[in-house]
């Protein structure tokens, strides 16, 4: 059974591969078609097969190793999970179809047949969905920390006054950074007046409304203002309907505004000089 | 029955997804920016007091159309400790959390309908609704 399975995929690989097609046609209809490249169909296949007869000729080593780079490329593919999954299990299915319809196997010899089943199958289950997964992982892990780069940093502007874009959604752990960063910002530019702008913040709820005034507080103690900018239109309605006070802001719709406001409060102004 | 949608509440970034899920409603449905921010703020007040006084529940969007009057409806439900005090969570100020207490009644300034179902130690369940005009 170990010989006959890999020889019987080696030599019907062209009809098995034509009847998965048809399987997975009717599974999914045409999309899965459309959504695949005839020729990476082919070539995935085929490859899918390959390893299939390596798995049963070769040694278990050599095995891993392939199985591993191919689900790895399968990933790459960017195929859901579902679909390989079911890709699998049908091309087993046809298979096992087809063995028994050239009565490689019969009733007698069935229980062997899957314990070979078992032996490809499964690894490869697993070996995918593991591939997946450290996928998955690696990129909601950069993504963290592409959004930790995107938090919030202040930047100093002209002398005494500085800028930090709020852009993004605002959750706790956010709201945290943005603190330490202000006011270890404060601080160390010497600010005296901070615009803070949320001209990209999507939602102001409650809670960033709390944070915002909470950061602000800190910032007067360290002895600078803090200054919120970047209130469009319908954000500043959704503020008034909640009911937040935002009086002791300086408050104002742009960051230009706000920048003018500021040198003001810093006894400046900018004046244009001619030649 | 009327096309629902809706988001489980786990963690903090499910409040995200039921902000977004509202806002593309919203938008289906014909609401303007300041209709859509004052939908997606809503919703953003309501999972997260699932999210912190519940720790689960869901968030559901409902189209309405009443005699050909369109609308949006935020069902938010949980199996959470219940409100004791329906009028105090409704006053402005008032928390449990050290929160602005701004939440709730903000809720109801943000839409046009509002209402509480709440039983002690069995759950909460909100309705608000915006109509379109
Ligand atoms: N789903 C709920 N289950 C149980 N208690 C709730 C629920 N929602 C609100 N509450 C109670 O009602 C109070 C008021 O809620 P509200 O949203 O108005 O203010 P808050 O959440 O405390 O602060 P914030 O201004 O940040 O929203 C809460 O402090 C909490 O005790
Ligand atoms: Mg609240």
């Amino acid at each position: 059974m170990h010989r006959k399975v890999p020889k019987f995929v080696e030599t019907h690989l062209d009809e098995i591969i034509e009847r998965w097609k048809q399987l997975m046609k009717e599974d999914h209809g045409d999309r899965f078609f459309q959504i695949m490249p005839d020729e990476v169909v082919e070539k995935t296949s085929h490859e899918f097969a390959g390893l299939i007869v390596s798995n049963l000729t070769e040694d278990g080593q050599m095995y891993e190793s392939k199985l591993h780079d191919f689900s790895e490329r399968i990933v790459r593919l960017g195929w859901s999970i579902t679909l390989v999954m079911k890709a699998i299990e049908n091309f087993s299915d046809t298979v096992y179809e087809m063995l028994w319809e050239a009565e490689v196997i019969n009733d007698s010899n069935v229980a062997e047949y899957f314990e070979v089943l078992n032996g490809w199958i499964r690894p490869l289950r697993e070996e995918v969905v593991e591939a997946y997964s450290n996928t998955w992982e690696r990129t909601v892990s950069l993504q963290k920390i592409a959004l930790q780069e995107l938090s919030a940093s202040l930047i100093p502007v002209v002398d005494k006054v500085s800028v930090m874009p709020l852009v993004g959604t605002i959750d706790t752990e956010r709201a945290k950074l943005i603190m330490e960063n202000l006011l270890e910002g404060v601080v160390r530019h010497r600010s005296e007046v901070v615009l803070l702008d949320i001209t990209g913040v999507p939602v102001v709820d409650t809670m960033v409304a709390h944070h915002i005034i909470q950061a602000a507080d800190a910032v007067r103690l360290v002895g600078a203002r803090c200054m919120l900018v970047g209130i469009r239109p319908e954000i500043a309605q959704t503020i008034v309907a909640l009911g937040i006070d935002l009086n002791e802001f300086t408050t104002t719709s742009t960051l230009q505004r706000g920048m003018q406001e500021a040198l003001a409060l810093t006894n400046r102004q900018i004046v244009e000089v001619d030649e | 029955m009327a096309y629902r949608s809706s988001v489980d509440i786990h963690t903090e970034w499910d409040i995200v997804a039921a902000r977004q899920l509202g806002r593309n409603e919203a938008k289906k449905i014909g609401f303007g920016t300041v209709d859509q921010a004052r939908i997606t703020t809503a919703i953003s007040e309501l999972a997260r007091n699932i999210y912190l006084y519940a720790g689960t529940g869901k968030i559901e969007i409902e189209r309405l159309n009443e005699k050909g009057i369109f609308g949006i409806a935020i069902i938010a439900s949980d199996e959470g400790p219940g409100i004791a005090d329906v009028r105090k969570v409704m006053e402005d100020g008032f928390s449990t959390s050290g929160g602005l207490g701004a939440g709730m009644p903000g809720v109801k300034r943000l839409m046009d309908d509002f209402r509480i179902d709440t039983e002690k130690g069995k759950g909460t369940t909100i309705t608000a609704i915006k109509w379109l005009r």
